[in-house]
């Protein structure tokens, strides 16, 4: 019988992870993850090398275009494969392999077409100032897109195969976690959220956004809304 | 004929020259070389004539004829603006693609070995 598992792509976009990506490849890997793509996007680093060594498939960016532009990709890459879920997971371990049943489950049983994993339905762990900078992106979001959603800049989520092939993203860079709220509302496409535990280490919240790069983020997504 | 009128003489006669070999070049399009012809025409007219500008102060009901011109250049400034951040966008998204379609097209033949 085929495992929950044979069932999922997942889709790990990387930029300079080289240090911790091949260590969040083998924990996903050890619970019997097979379909892994990994997207470098162009990293600087021993990232392509440390993903490669680790046996699943790399695609490679020859220049960095930004989160948007490799989950683009990833997403594209895996509905080429015949998976049934595919799910988004950050390369620098913030997120807890076990959570990825969670956020494929309601799509397998047919319940959502898109599943979201909010760290902000339970945020014990999450800096305060963090958890401001998510509901002002939270906030932004349902008011430029009209879609509500706890955890908007969540990377930990799981599209349909059929969901994944309808997503249509423009953006290049952090907006893109904005776009596919978008998406969803205006592709029609039933959402669920499921809380996840967030791991927060000092690499991975070096690796977060800045309040600059949220204050560009949010010019960028005005600029979206007008030209769309 | 003061300082100025020669200043901007000399500014709109080089600004219509180039705007004219860049359409010889074929970077500029008829509209937009139209467009600039118009603008720089519209420059010469104000520098040369300012009470022209009081005109239309009056007409809009602003008290000042360089205010109106203030105004309205920063508005299309800003317009300008826009435009440009719009066309880097698009062209941000179309060097997203090729990169993008170079990738999957290598995904797919070692998908296919």
């Amino acid at each position: 019988m085929a495992t929950y598992q044979s069932k999922i792509c997942v889709v790990v976009p990387a930029f300079n992870e080289g240090s911790v990506i091949k260590g969040v490849l083998t924990s996903l890997k050890d619970a019997h993850y097979s379909n892994i793509i990994v997207v470098d996007d162009g990293s600087e680093d021993e990232t392509f090398k440390a993903a490669s060594s680790a046996g699943v498939r790399v695609m490679r960016h020859s220049i960095n275009r930004g989160l948007g532009g490799a989950l683009g990709t990833g997403l594209k890459a895996a509905t080429y494969t015949d998976c049934e879920v595919v799910v988004t997971f950050d390369a620098d371990g913030q997120h807890a392999v076990d959570d990825i049943e969670r956020v494929a489950l309601p799509i397998l049983n047919g319940k959502a077409d898109v599943v979201i994993g909010s760290r902000l339905k339970n945020h014990k762990g999450m800096p305060w100032y963090r958890v401001m900078m998510n509901m002002t992106g939270n906030f932004v979001t349902y008011l430029l897109f009209g879609v509500w959603c706890s955890d908007t800049q969540s990377g930990l989520r799981a599209f349909s195969h059929d969901a994944a092939t309808k997503i249509r993203i423009h953006t290049n860079r952090m907006e893109v976690s904005s776009e596919i709220i978008r998406e969803i509302g205006r592709r029609e496409l039933k959402m669920q959220e499921v809380p996840i535990k967030a791991i927060y280490t000092d690499y991975s919240l070096s690796k977060g956004q800045s309040l600059f790069t949220g204050i560009k983020t949010f010019f960028k997504l005005i600029l979206h809304r007008l030209m769309h | 004929m003061t300082t100025i009128h020669i200043i901007i003489a000399i500014f709109v006669l080089f600004a219509m020259s180039r705007t004219y070999l860049r359409l010889k070049d074929g970077e500029l399009n008829i509209f937009a070389f139209i467009f600039w012809m118009l603008n720089w025409v519209l420059v010469a007219i104000i520098g040369f004539w300012p009470g022209v500008t009081q005109r239309i102060a009056d007409i809009i009901g602003i008290d000042r004829g360089i205010d109106t011109v203030v105004y309205f250049s920063i508005l299309a400034l800003f317009y300008l603006i826009y435009r440009l951040y719009v066309k880097i966008e698009h062209l941000e998204q179309d060097i997203t693609k090729v990169v993008r379609d170079e990738a999957l097209d290598k995904f797919n033949d070692k998908s296919n070995e």
